[in-house]
């Protein structure tokens, strides 16, 4: 069976066009399953114009919940509870938090009425649509939800099985900006990391600390900096410093209007036209050529400075993404 | 007071609204704390360059196992709702990444073989900007450690500063987006003043984050940075909501090149203090208005 290649955009800070590259790269791709794992900010449909498929629930908990009638307002919950999710009030009646509640469950097994339950959290749905350049799986998370990381995993998961029974060679993940739990879970297993910066200082802090993780996974990663001719001398600075951190490549792309004005017509910047477009262009074959199978033997040296996947690693980012 | 500088989208200007903020209040004659919740990406101190005074690590408690006491009952693997301790054989396993810190595993062991271990997850740095010709303020930034997935406990770390009644005004730069380290950067402030831009997407997450904002029981306004970007979709949304615009900043290359080398707004364009300085009116208004929901 053909191996399906997965890359994933990242970008440390958020702002920096992550969300119009993976739109440009789609329309580039010829045949690609699209991945929005920005659960928490999920825009990359906004551009594809998708048709949209059925919603599935997505629960990532389970929440502690009080039967009034059982409890004897004896208080032990509220004592051994760590997130302070069990409110008591002055009539000695308890009732949990639904926002502050981690779902563990210790409440309940310590009551001595058995009046604690867990009831299943739905916190976010998610869907298999079509666009024009191929299947895209997204997700929303539901408001002040917890447990994206979860919900990144299932999105990334299905993207595979979609890609898998469709047959397309290449999975397209839009990250999310930071470096907490969603970020590690959309890492896991990629064949290539696309990192998207921009030459401010922050840009070039938040990319310093996002490609920790993603050296820490010992993943293979090329670096994009948008809006290059902002400061030419920071992004000079950033590009020798994402070389020497082990970078496949470092591509630029200048600031265009147009990138801006595709968003607002809602299509991708590859269609609307422009400089930025014939740059994004020459960024996706750098990133096509990164992700073909070398022609070396499997676990060889593929980019630059960068080995295959390392099973505990891999390990390590399965189980962090695992997590809420 | 406390306000919350948030947005559902990353990257519009929460950290340049933050910062200048703080900047001007200081030479208003208002004591400002600004506390820098965005642990996993934070920016303030590259524009602010405080001197730290102080770094205080960030400690999560994990179990360890005294294996003279463990009988490998599976008791604990079978209590712990996160999959963060299992046992193999005769050995017990340990995730400390996976761990919630509920103390399920170390209150329910039948043989007392567990306690309960601190283990580093972040850091907070206090520290004092001193800017020219400005009055010192205190800036306190949450750290979280490279390669660790849950940033609430460093968040809610750096939001312990934020219960102090010695400052009059509380700023506090949240995270982008609208789940757990947010809700945390948020909650208990007076307003939250969500950053956005006039784009689809920026009017998408400003649709997100006015819901978590309302779901917590919060108010919001808005300030639309490149506010003669897209289009005026953002401000009919505002409008229909009745949500208070409270700043508009201009599409303008020179605050962009002030912002990539890390200088503030205040010094980069003339008139910029002045519409910073309205625009906090508006808001500290907006704050004291609890009866009315927003």
């Amino acid at each position: 069976m053909k191996q399906i290649r997965e890359l994933v955009v990242i970008s440390g800070k958020g702002g920096t066009g992550k969300t119009s590259v993976v739109a440009a790269f789609a329309a580039l791709a010829g045949g690609a399953v699209l991945a929005d794992c920005d659960v928490d900010a999920a825009d990359l449909h906004l551009v594809l114009d998708p048709k949209l498929g059925s919603e599935h629930e997505f629960s990532g908990r389970r929440q502690a919940v009080i039967d009034a009638a059982a409890c004897t307002a004896c208080g032990r919950c509220a004592e051994v509870c760590r997130f302070a999710a069990v409110l008591g009030a002055a009539d000695d009646t308890y009732s949990i938090d639904s926002i502050a509640c981690e779902g563990c469950k210790l409440c309940r097994r310590v009551c001595p009425a058995d009046a604690i339950h867990m009831e299943p959290v739905v916190n976010g749905a998610w869907m298999v649509s079509e666009t024009r350049f191929g299947p895209l799986v997204h997700a929303r998370l539901g408001v002040a939800e917890d447990n994206s990381g979860k919900l990144v995993t299932l999105v990334r998961n299905e993207a595979r099985r979609v890609a898998e029974e469709q047959g397309f060679p290449l999975v397209i993940v839009d990250g999310s900006p930071g470096i907490g739990c969603p970020v590690i879970a959309s890492l896991a297993g990629a064949d290539l990391v696309l990192a998207v910066t921009e030459p401010t200082v922050s840009g070039r802090h938040d990319l310093d600390r996002v490609l920790h993780v993603v050296r820490q996974f010992r993943l293979p990663f090329a670096v994009c900096i948008n809006r290059a001719d902002l400061n030419f001398e920071l992004g000079a600075q950033i590009a020798a410093e994402a070389s020497a951190a082990g970078a496949a490549f470092v591509a630029t792309v200048d600031y265009d209007p147009a990138v801006t004005h595709a968003q607002v017509v809602g299509t991708d910047v590859i269609a609307y036209g422009g400089r930025a477009a014939a740059e994004i262009t020459k960024l996706w074959e750098g990133v096509s050529a990164s992700l073909s199978p070398s022609p070396s033997p499997q676990g060889k040296v593929r980019g630059a400075g960068t080995v295959g996947k390392a099973t505990e690693s891999e390990a390590a980012t399965t189980a962090a993404a695992e997590d809420g | 007071m406390r306000i919350a500088i948030a947005s559902g989208k990353g990257g519009t200007g929460k950290t340049t609204l933050a910062t200048n903020l703080a900047a001007l209040h200081a030479a208003r004659g208002v004591t400002v704390r600004l506390l820098d919740a965005d642990v996993e990406e934070p920016d303030c101190h590259l524009f602010l360059q405080p001197e730290v005074e102080r770094r205080e690590p960030v400690r999560v408690l994990v179990p360890e196992v005294d294996d003279a006491r463990c009988t490998t009952c599976g008791v604990c693997a079978e209590v712990c709702a996160f999959h963060a301790i299992t046992v193999i054989g005769s050995t017990v396993l340990v995730f400390p990444e996976l761990c919630h810190s509920c103390g399920a595993c170390a209150l329910l062991c039948p043989e007392k073989a567990i306690h309960e271990e601190a283990r580093d997850t972040g850091m907070v740095e206090y520290g004092t900007v001193t800017l020219p010709g400005r009055p010192a303020f205190p800036l306190v930034t949450g750290v979280l450690a490279v390669g660790e997935a849950n940033a609430v406990p460093t968040t809610r770390a750096t939001m312990a500063a934020a219960d102090d009644d010695s400052v009059d005004v509380v700023l506090v730069d949240a995270p982008p987006g609208t789940s757990c380290p947010v809700i945390e950067a948020v909650l208990g402030s007076d307003l939250v003043v969500l950053v956005t831009e006039p784009t689809p997407f920026g009017l998408h997450d400003l649709k997100l984050a006015v819901g978590m904002v309302r779901a917590l029981g919060l108010r919001c306004v808005v300030a639309i940075n490149r506010a003669d970007l897209g289009d005026d979709r953002v401000h009919s949304f505002c409008a229909n909501e009745g949500i208070e615009i409270v700043l508009e900043l201009p599409n303008d290359r020179r605050i962009a090149e002030a912002y990539s080398r890390g200088e503030l707004l205040l010094d980069a364009l003339d008139g910029l203090e002045q519409r910073l300085s309205s625009a906090w009116d508006c808001i500290s208004t907006a704050a004291q208005k609890h009866d009315v929901v927003s």
